[in-house]
């Protein structure tokens, strides 16, 4: 706390902010853990916690930089493609034409932030809407990946490269611990940087970033660039972690990002939303995926389940500061 | 003679031909607040933009501090110490009020925002101007009001000489208003120069020390505000030529088609009565922002109302759509053509046909044959310009597409017809092609009420003129009583205008 602040101006503690400004889901959060807890005994013992975190640690990679896009006013949906991509192509690069570990990492997380600046260009320069931009590179990303492995899978048995997805710190899966890292980081990114503050500028209202000085093209590239970085970064672990490149992966994933960030309170038209938000999101779905899984429920029914949880999140956030829904359909009702 | 801190001569820029500054000069003395007063569409927004540095005009030069100056864009007219305050905010909604404030010039320590330096400059800039705004809010939680200080502040912050406000009160309560002059005062104090921009004449004595009209794009003259009155201003706003205009023949009026009474909407329009008879031209008059789209909207069911009655043709009505509103016999040629009139990229037939496409069914099916019929009609009777009715709206002229927008209309075959300015943005001859086909349709026993800011149509076109300032109708003036400066007195000044 600065010496300027005084008691009315004093800024809540970390953690009471973050409560605060996430009420709604954390309820949801309690419910469901409780739910569960009676439901199946297994839901709270220390194993299947710490797998909930390593199945939701993917999602949290490709959510914070969905975050970003979205409080841009923009969409990704090439993430779960360029998952693919890069996690095919690196096992490549390593199986296939024998390099060594250090070059092909490096290679393949550049491949993604290619990628991502590619997108970033088209959005910002050609003013094209992100979701048509990103739906056609979805296209390229995983048509790249099937060109280059044929489509088949491709089998890795390498102790170093498999260590970056299963191997454990303290009894911490690597995975949830680059996770911690990167929301760490991308708190800061979105809160306390200028970079931060533009992403809200332009998402919000881009007339008065624009008469206010931010460059907002470099923004735009910035973000999606972040996107495709994280979901190379994504797509490594998983392979990893799978001991194979596969060019199948990743279907879907962009889907739960956005789920992720809308449930969390990210608007759908920018301007909107925190890192805290995304990841109590990630958190619910992961942990309703979880007790599906616990339940026995077939992963069929599960997308229909998930399915509707979107929904209903899409229609509360569009509710947001007008009359409800249910207010306005008794008023119409009964002045007729 | 006090310090001349800006001059700007003969300034002139055209859009496509229109011509929306023709050789204006304005000038501006150090530490004064200097009115800008003119009718809608004159100018006085354009002359806002050039000294922004956001539209470069034709001819002309810009004179800041003895020194010529050319403003590319709009950090240029930032670093000369210009700051506007625009007529809608432009703030970013979900950030807080210092970050607005600061926003593209953030301090950092290490890379990182210092929130804290921040909000604490931030803090001292308003403590400055005598505000009370916490300035860790987001400006979304804030009333226009104070959203409206916080521009303020921003431009300050930026170090700015001369400070332009595009109609600042035009959404303040009394309360805000009077907030708003003590900061004006305040920045007077500080020396700052100040362009006032506003339709309020009551305003312009309380706080200016000249005023300047401009008319038409063009100056007309600048009075010291103690030594002029509302009447001169008045005269000197108005004064269009009213001749070469369409004679209107007029007819015996009929019964009462609609008849409004106490129509209310909270905030926007209070206690809006009238009523309107067949074969009469009803016009309603006032500055843009009036309320007097807003009432054609409700009545027509676009919006809602809050309260007050409409009656149509003897028969209480609410519509709940515009399609219940088009059933029951009315039509409206919307503002905004090009967003509200038209499907710019289909056909003038499509066009022609998309409110009436119940006149043109065969049972179940849209018959080709009546459409083309229809279509043909009103083709030929209004005399659309165009190769043929398949080709698109878009490649019209601006008055062919809104006799195409008029056509839409009448194939709807409705009794009551509102027209929001029918003739804006359409070429002379296609404006009296349109005034023949009012007539002749009044002429018919249709009712009419037309929504114009342009005072010479007004005037020739009808029977009667409501006119509206703030919400309300101050007046409803009587063919006999009609007259440039009587509709302007009352748009500006309001009802302590003897009638």
């Amino acid at each position: 706390m600065s010496s300027h602040s005084t008691a009315t101006h004093r800024r809540p503690g970390l953690v009471m902010s973050v409560l605060k400004n996430n009420i709604g889901i954390i309820c949801v959060l309690l419910i469901i853990g409780v739910i569960l807890s009676f439901m199946s005994e297994f839901f709270l013992t220390k194993d299947n916690l710490i797998s909930v975190l390593r199945q939701i640690s993917n999602n949290i990679y490709l959510a914070l930089a969905m975050t970003f896009v979205m409080i841009l006013g923009g969409i990704d949906l090439s993430v779960g493609a360029i998952v693919a991509m890069c996690g095919t192509l690196t096992v490549g690069f390593i199986v296939t034409q024998k390099m060594p570990m250090a070059t092909a990492i490096p290679l393949g997380l550049l491949l993604g932030t290619c990628f991502g600046f590619f997108n970033g260009c088209i959005v910002a320069f050609f003013r094209l809407p992100a979701f048509i931009v990103t739906l056609a590179t979805m296209n390229i990303a995983r048509g790249i990946a099937f060109v280059y492995s044929g489509g088949r899978s491709t089998r890795i048995v390498d102790d170093g490269f498999n260590a970056v997805g299963t191997g454990y710190w303290l009894g911490i899966p690597y995975p949830v611990i680059y996770m911690v890292i990167l929301i760490f980081a991308f708190t800061v990114l979105l809160n306390r940087t200028r970079f931060g503050t533009y992403i809200y500028a332009v998402g919000g209202n881009r007339e008065a970033a624009h008469l206010s000085g931010v460059p907002i093209n470099r923004t735009i590239i910035t973000v999606f660039t972040l996107s495709g970085l994280l979901s190379a970064f994504a797509g490594l672990v998983l392979c990893s972690r799978m001991y194979s490149g596969q060019p199948s992966i990743g279907q879907g994933y962009e889907m739960d990002a956005i789920a992720a960030c809308v449930l969390g309170g990210v608007s759908m038209s920018g301007g909107v939303g925190r890192v805290s938000g995304t990841v109590f999101g990630t958190i619910v779905i992961g942990l309703i995926s979880n007790g599906l899984n616990l339940m026995g429920v077939s992963s069929f029914w599960q997308l229909i389940v998930k399915g509707i949880i979107i929904l209903i999140a899409v229609l509360i956030d569009s509710q947001k500061g007008q009359q409800s829904f249910v207010h306005r359909l008794i008023a119409r009702l009964t002045s007729r | 003679m006090a310090d001349i801190i800006l001059e700007m001569k003969n300034i002139s820029i055209s859009f496509g031909g229109v011509h929306a500054l023709k050789g204006l000069d304005f000038e501006l003395r150090l530490g004064e607040v200097h009115a800008l007063l003119g009718e809608n569409g004159t100018g006085k927004s354009t002359l806002v933009k050039v000294l922004g540095g956001i539209h470069q005009p034709d001819t002309g030069t810009i004179v800041i501090g003895g020194a010529p100056v050319v403003m590319k864009n709009v950090h240029a007219a930032q670093a000369r110490g210009i700051g506007i305050i625009h007529q809608e905010i432009v703030l970013v909604p979900h950030l807080s009020v210092a970050q607005n404030i600061f926003l593209g010039r953030e301090p950092t320590t290490a890379g990182l925002t210092n929130i804290n330096r921040i909000e604490a400059e931030a803090r001292k800039m308003v403590a400055a101007l005598g505000l009370d705004i916490d300035v860790t809010r987001p400006v979304a939680s804030l009333s226009i009001a104070k959203q409206q200080m916080v521009e303020i502040v921003k431009a300050i912050s930026f170090n700015v000489k001369i400070l332009v406000m595009d109609e600042p009160t035009s959404s303040l309560s009394d309360e805000e208003v009077e907030k708003l002059f003590e900061t004006i005062a305040r920045l007077r104090a500080q020396q700052v120069s100040i362009v006032y921009i506003s339709h309020r004449m009551e305003e312009l004595f309380r706080i200016s020390d000249r005023v300047t009209v401009i008319r038409d794009g063009t100056y007309v003259g600048t009075r010291v505000t103690r030594e002029t009155n509302a009447d001169e201003l008045v005269s000197m706003m108005v004064g269009r030529d009213l001749k070469n205009f369409h004679d209107r023949s007029f007819h015996d009026i009929g019964d009462v088609v609609l008849d409004v009474r106490n129509l209310t909407r909270d905030g926007v329009f209070d206690n809006v009565s009238f009523s309107v008879r067949k074969g009469e031209i009803l016009g309603f008059s006032g500055l843009v922002g009036a309320g007097r789209s807003e009432v054609m909207t409700a009545i027509f069911g676009g919006t809602e109302f809050d309260s007050g009655t409409i009656v149509l043709n003897g028969r209480e009505v609410r519509f709940r759509t515009t399609r219940a509103a088009i059933e029951s016999g009315i039509g409206m040629v919307p503002e905004d053509r090009k967003k509200q009139g038209l499907i710019l990229s289909d056909s003038v037939g499509y066009n022609l046909t998309l409110a009436a496409l119940r006149h043109v069914m065969n049972g179940p099916f849209l018959s080709d044959r009546r459409k083309d019929k229809l279509v043909r009609t009103y083709f030929d009777s209004l005399r659309i310009k165009a190769a043929s009715p398949n080709i698109e709206v878009s490649s019209l002229s601006g008055g062919n597409q809104q006799k195409v927008v008029l056509a839409k209309w009448l194939a709807t075959e409705p009794k009551l017809l509102i027209l929001d300015e029918p003739t804006r943005g359409v070429d002379v001859g296609a404006k009296h092609e349109i005034y023949s086909i009012m007539n002749h349709l009044a002429g018919q026993g249709l009712a009419i009420v037309m929504v114009s800011s342009d005072l010479p149509e007004v005037i020739n076109m009808c029977d009667s003129v409501c006119v509206m300032r703030a919400g309300r109708i101050v007046a409803r003036l009587a063919r006999e009583e009609l007259s440039q400066e009587n509709i302007m007195k009352y748009a500006t000044v309001g009802e302590e205008v003897p009638a």
